[in-house]
């Protein structure tokens, strides 16, 4: 097996300048967050209250026999327990508040920032790691906000409290008590810091475990076809195994950790009677205190041990919020005009001039392009495979930049348009449909409220989908799986036209569909491409005979260069890379149309 | 109840000594744990009476024995009950392995690898709660309460039967809460598998959001996403609030009232101050009991539905293994194919893929399946490795029902090289080597020169050693279908079956690897499945499919010649390469 590198990159438990770029986000909220830690510090003082009105109940009424006293204790107590349990309802409820509400604003923040992105960003990454940014991420640092920063006070305080009262009744016993506080404390952390030891040893194997699976799973047929079955389960095992064994070592520590706090705990309780034993003989000391003082003993455990695990918390938020933060500062954003040209009485013509382009810096795949279409005008672009006419769509919309030469709108350079008024005169209509989870109707306006109803439906009728929508049992408003799933392709592509029709823009940009549809389908996307393209300037990469046949120009595009442009008999009369195109790609469709 | 747990049976008699171990301890260490509080009603009560000092000395020693004891006890609980749940976890794992292992290809097919995965791990990762943690936590706390209740009765029974009141009603709340959570955590999981979703789309989909300006439309969709997200959490945040408050309540009521009941009862001389104390630390070592209870019971039922889950699994049949059909007598085979009227589909009610397929392939020679995409050319050589079975008819080697022949030989004898070409994330090395039963050096060098890899492999940082994948260098497509070609031939298979397996290697790196195949295929038999006419121009024989029908078949010219489905697409690519010359 390869050597595995280690999956857990912890970072620091504390990093200032993070730490401060966090904590912006609480600003908003910092009204919850006073009320959040004001409430802590009265329940963290109430529980100490505790052992003392105990002590007073035993050295004072019992012992004096006066039972309306004993009674009075009693209802402050019941007293004291109502109001911290109502207080500590409020108080978890408003530190997990502090924590959702910070995060969903960091979430719908991040959301947005990646939204204005441009495709080179997406190129570059997965898409699943930016989703586990905008997920997983986001919500690794509830924890902080909420219960992480607030609780800190409430430990402190507890301790705090609790140091006061057991002083305030016997400050020689409190010493003999607090002498096994070191120990606790010492214990505790060194528990932590073992148990974060074999926990990362235990996620490393844990994720071992799990890309072994997934590989094989995945691989499963070729394990197969090699009858690898016995040697593969020989290597889950030992993979297995190493998971076992670190999950036994960390119980180890947690089976020694436990029974030593009890222990600790006992030997504070016998050192209380030890020495209390001993004032009380002397009578120096009430039989109540010792009492008051076994509880504070319980009480003092918990502070310690939570603000040990607070270590992790941090851990964990610093090392989702640099990712997260690293993302937020990505400026890969397609710069936009600081003095943007509007464009009135749009015309719709466009004129590449000297354009050349590359995904990879020196790789040119548009290289040295000009041509010039008229407003209203449609134009077909061909080519094999690799000659660059999707790249054309990608610069005309400024889903990327040119690298040399210009784009002009209506005689205006591109990057002098606005972004927004840019996309709002050009749409594109691409390859491989991209249809949303929602209805159809949705699908069609993508949720803008200025596409009414009617005009869907009318966008619907004029490119033919109409057809196939009125037979679905719930007509537009239709569950559209996730990528369309139980559409076939050519009705997809029928909704991308009615989508692109609804919107009405003054450019189109068409990428046909290269995948095959029966005849029928096949008639209903011609029909609904020319009423498409009609009455605006269009460019079309194109896969048919008859959009190609129709257009007013076409550009033959081989390997980055643009070849020929003519007409369609002008281009087969020349005999060039067209004419052997057209055999080889378009021939075969005549005998659809004569059909 | 829970009849889906009771699988669970095996593994806890494999470990039977070790659970009646760790049971055992749980009983010592409670005995010890509960006669603490009486070592303290002791002192306090010697101490109110102010008798001998060096009595109240020994019970303190005696406290701290006893809690080390105790502690030692509780040290071998974990050491038992514990590592025997992560035990059989690794046996469960084990198992679940072993099994999928064996599920054919339509399995996998079916479903998700995230869909098996969830069972991998989350299921069995709630089963695993079940076998240690519930069961440990019910035996001790069961056990501790009904050490604890008779003592309690014995010292004082008015007082016990005050003090306890509380707890029943308290336990019950727990229960209830638990199980809104889970109900609520639940939703909440559907909501931030929305989220993800929506995010996923979005980010999928970004041209077109792009392209139609909706990016406000989507951020303010995904606003309402997350805030629905919110609303949810808080919900669950509600609930889950009661949390401590119950707990406080549990602790602190029974308290109260023993304070109050047992100080007048001390006012009254009817009970004494170090048995009141007694009952406040027997309580404090109740409170746990009474939340695990209701914490125990909801994880048992979520270990009982991931248990069914995996049984669900565990009860796909294997469908293509060994059966008494087999002869185990055949250890080798020669390399003649026969089809004889096969029939093929993937399920029931769908059409046939391969529809009454006949052919032979003699021994030694060279054939290739030419067609279009979807045409059935892939589940026909399935057939031969019994990836999958026929429907109907026979798939013979030798003269030999492939279903005759042990698995095992079957496929240690064909080379298969599948269309997606799948490599481990594992050195290049070990990649190519991975049908082999020894390391061999010599074979991956040879091998390698054939699949004209040699170039690429001292381009490589660390040559053979080269890791790919994940953690190491990403291949390129044909680099990819080379190397995989490379791992068919290392295991010197009789019958070599190529499915589409150069797609991604330009027509020239082609042409020498077929070249260089010639010589290593001489007394083999090989099938080629291709888009490409100059991949299958050289075979023996050409079959075209259509429509799961073997339409054509002959040589290269014999084809042509015949002016059918074979010499369109031939005119077709001669275009094709002319047109990509040009330029």
């Amino acid at each position: 097996m390869a050597e595995q590198k280690d999956d857990e990159i912890l970072g620091k438990a504390y990093d200032a300048k993070l730490m401060k770029r966090l904590l912006t986000y609480i600003k908003p909220y910092r009204k919850y967050v006073v009320l959040a830690i004001f409430m802590n510090i009265v329940v963290a003082a109430l529980p100490s209250l505790r052992p003392v009105l105990t002590k007073i109940a035993v050295d004072d009424k019992i012992a004096n026999h006066d039972y309306n006293g004993l009674l009075l204790i009693i209802s402050a107590l019941f007293g004291i327990l109502i109001i911290q349990s109502v207080i500590q309802y409020f108080l978890t409820y408003f530190t997990e508040l502090i924590g959702q509400k910070t995060i969903y604003d960091l979430r719908t923040q991040l959301f947005s920032h990646v939204q204005k992105l441009s495709l080179k960003y997406f190129d570059k990454v997965p898409i699943g790691r930016t989703v586990t940014r905008v997920t997983n991420d986001v919500d690794a640092l509830n924890e902080m906000f909420s219960s992480g920063i607030v609780e800190i006070f409430s430990d402190v305080f507890m301790i705090v409290w609790i140091l006061v009262f057991m002083f305030w009744m016997s400050w020689d016993l409190s010493l003999v008590t607090l002498a096994v506080l070191p120990i606790l404390i010492f214990a505790t952390f060194l528990f932590r810091k073992k148990v974060r030891e074999t926990y990362r040893d235990v996620r490393k194997h844990l994720a071992r475990l799990n890309s072994y699976m997934q590989e094989h799973i995945t691989g499963m047929n070729v394990v197969q076809i090699f009858s690898k079955e016995k040697d593969e389960l020989k290597n889950f095992s030992a993979i297995n195994k190493d998971h076992k064994d670190a999950n036994i070592r960390s119980i180890f520590y947690y089976a020694v950790f436990y029974p030593f706090v009890e222990l600790l705990n006992s030997i504070a309780i016998g050192l209380i009677i030890w020495y209390g034993g001993g004032e009380i003989i002397q009578k120096q000391l009430t039989i109540g205190v010792l009492f008051a003082f076994i509880q504070f003993v319980e009480m003092f455990w918990r502070p310690v041990r939570d603000l040990s695990e607070k270590y992790n918390i941090l851990q964990g938020a610093m090392a989702a919020s640099e990712r997260i933060f690293k993302l937020l500062d990505d400026k890969t954003i397609i710069q936009n005009p600081v003095n943007p040209i509007r464009l009135n009485n749009f015309k719709g013509e466009i004129e590449f001039k000297n354009v050349w382009f590359a995904y990879n810096p020196g790789e040119y795949v548009l290289k040295n392009i000009s041509f010039k279409i008229n407003p209203g005008e449609t134009i077909a672009i061909v080519g094999a495979t690799g000659a660059g006419k999707t790249s054309i769509i990608n610069i005309l919309t400024r889903f990327y930049d040119v690298e040399k030469g210009s784009i002009t709108i209506d005689g205006i350079d591109i990057k002098n348009i606005h972004e927004k008024d840019l996309r709002k005169y050009v749409s594109v209509v691409l390859q491989d449909v991209f249809l949303f989870s929602g209805d159809i109707k949705t699908n069609i306006s993508l949720g803008n409220e200025n596409i009414s109803d009617d005009k869907i439906i009318e966008a619907a009728k004029i490119v033919g989908a109409d057809k196939f929508i009125s037979q679905l049992p719930e007509k537009y408003n239709e569950e559209v799986k996730e990528k369309g799933a139980t559409l076939s392709v050519g009705q997809r592509q029928l909704i991308s036209f009615a989508r692109a029709l609804a919107y009405n823009p003054q450019i189109l940009i068409l990428d046909e569909a290269t995948s095959s549809v029966d005849t029928e389908t096949e008639i209903l996307i011609q029909n609904a491409i020319e009423k498409l393209l009609k009455g605006r300037t269009s460019i079309v990469i194109a896969h048919r005979l008859s959009t190609i046949q129709n257009a007013d120009k076409i550009l033959v595009m081989h390997k980055g260069d643009l070849k020929e442009i003519g007409n369609h008999q002008e281009l087969l009369a020349k005999k060039g890379i067209y004419y052997k195109l057209y055999q080889l790609q378009y021939k075969d469709q005549e005998i659809i149309k004569t059909n | 109840m829970f009849k889906n747990l009771s699988h669970l049976k095996k593994y806890f008699k494999k470990y039977k000594n070790k659970i009646l171990l760790g049971i055992l301890f749980i009983v010592l260490s409670n005995i010890g744990g509960v006669y603490i509080p009486i070592l303290l009603k002791n002192s306090i009560d010697d101490l109110k009476n102010n008798l001998h000092f060096d009595l109240v000395i020994k019970n303190v020693l005696l406290v701290i024995a006893t809690s080390a004891v105790a502690g030692v006890f509780r040290f071998m609980i974990r050491q038992t009950i514990i590592v025997v749940s992560r035990e059989i976890e690794y046996d469960l794992r084990q198992d679940f392995w072993q099994h999928i292992q064996k599920l054919p290809l339509r399995f996998f097919q079916n479903n998700s690898t995230g869909n098996i995965m969830a069972h991998a791990t989350n299921d069995i990762s709630a089963v695993r709660m079940f076998v240690g943690p519930s069961i440990m936590y019910s035996i001790d706390t069961g056990m501790r309460f009904f050490l604890i209740l008779p003592i309690m009765l014995w010292m004082n029974t008015t007082l016990t039967l005050f003090a306890l009141l509380p707890l029943p009603l308290l336990s019950f709340a727990v229960y209830l809460v638990m199980k809104k959570i889970h109900v609520r955590y639940t939703k909440i999981q559907e909501k931030f598998s929305d989220l993800t979703t929506k995010a996923q789309e979005n980010f999928s989909g970004i041209r077109v959001v792009k392209s139609y300006l909706r990016e406000d439309y989507e951020i303010s969709q995904f606003e309402k996403e997350s805030k629905e997200y919110l609303k949810r959490n808080m919900d669950l945040v509600k609930i889950r609030s009661l949390f401590q408050p119950i707990f406080y309540m549990i602790a602190g009521l029974s308290s109260i009232i023993v304070l109050w009941k047992g100080g007048t009862m001390i006012i009254n001389n009817q009970l004494s101050l170090g048995t009141m104390f007694a009952f406040l630390t027997y309580l404090l070592m109740l409170i746990w009991p009474m939340i695990a209870f209701g914490w125990v019971a909801n994880m048992v039922q979520q270990a009982d539905a991931s248990m069914k889950r995996l049984l669900k699994i565990f009860n796909e049949p294997y469908e293509i293994s060994d059966s008494e059909k087999t002869n185990y007598e055949i250890k080798s085979v020669n390399g003649e194919i026969e089809f004889k009227n096969v029939k093929f589909r993937y399920k029931e009610n769908l059409p046939f893929v391969l529809n009454n397929i006949s052919f032979k392939i003699a021994k030694g020679s060279t054939v290739a399946f030419i067609g279009n995409t979807g045409v059935g050319k892939t589940s026909l050589i399935n057939l031969i490795a019994r990836l999958y079975d026929v429907t109907e008819g026979e798939v013979l080697i030798d003269g030999i029902n492939v279903k005759s022949i042990p698995l095992q030989v079957l496929r240690k004898n064909i080379g298969l090289v599948p269309q997606d070409s799948f490599l481990f994330s594992d050195t290049l090395k070990n990649n190519i080597m991975y049908g082999l039963e020894n390391q061999n050096e010599k074979i991956v060098e040879y091998v390698s020169e054939i699949a004209q890899l040699k170039k690429d492999v001292e381009s490589f940082p660390n040559g053979f050693e080269t890791i790919l994948g994940e953690r190491g260098i990403t291949l390129s497509g044909g680099q990819k279908q080379r190397s995989s070609f490379a791992r068919a031939l290392a295991i010197d298979p009789k019958i070599l079956i190529l499915d589409d397996s150069f797609s991604a290697v330009d027509t020239h790196t082609e042409e020498e690897i077929l070249k260089g195949l010639k010589n290593f295929m001489k007394d083999r038999t090989s099938i080629i499945i291709s888009h490409r006419i100059s991949t299958v121009k050289d075979c023996d024989k050409i079959f075209v499919l259509d429509n799961g029908k073997i339409v054509e078949e002959g040589n290269h010219l014999e084809l042509l010649e015949l002016n059918g489905i074979y010499a369109d697409l031939h005119n077709k690519q001669l275009l094709e390469e002319e047109l990509s010359e040009l330029g």
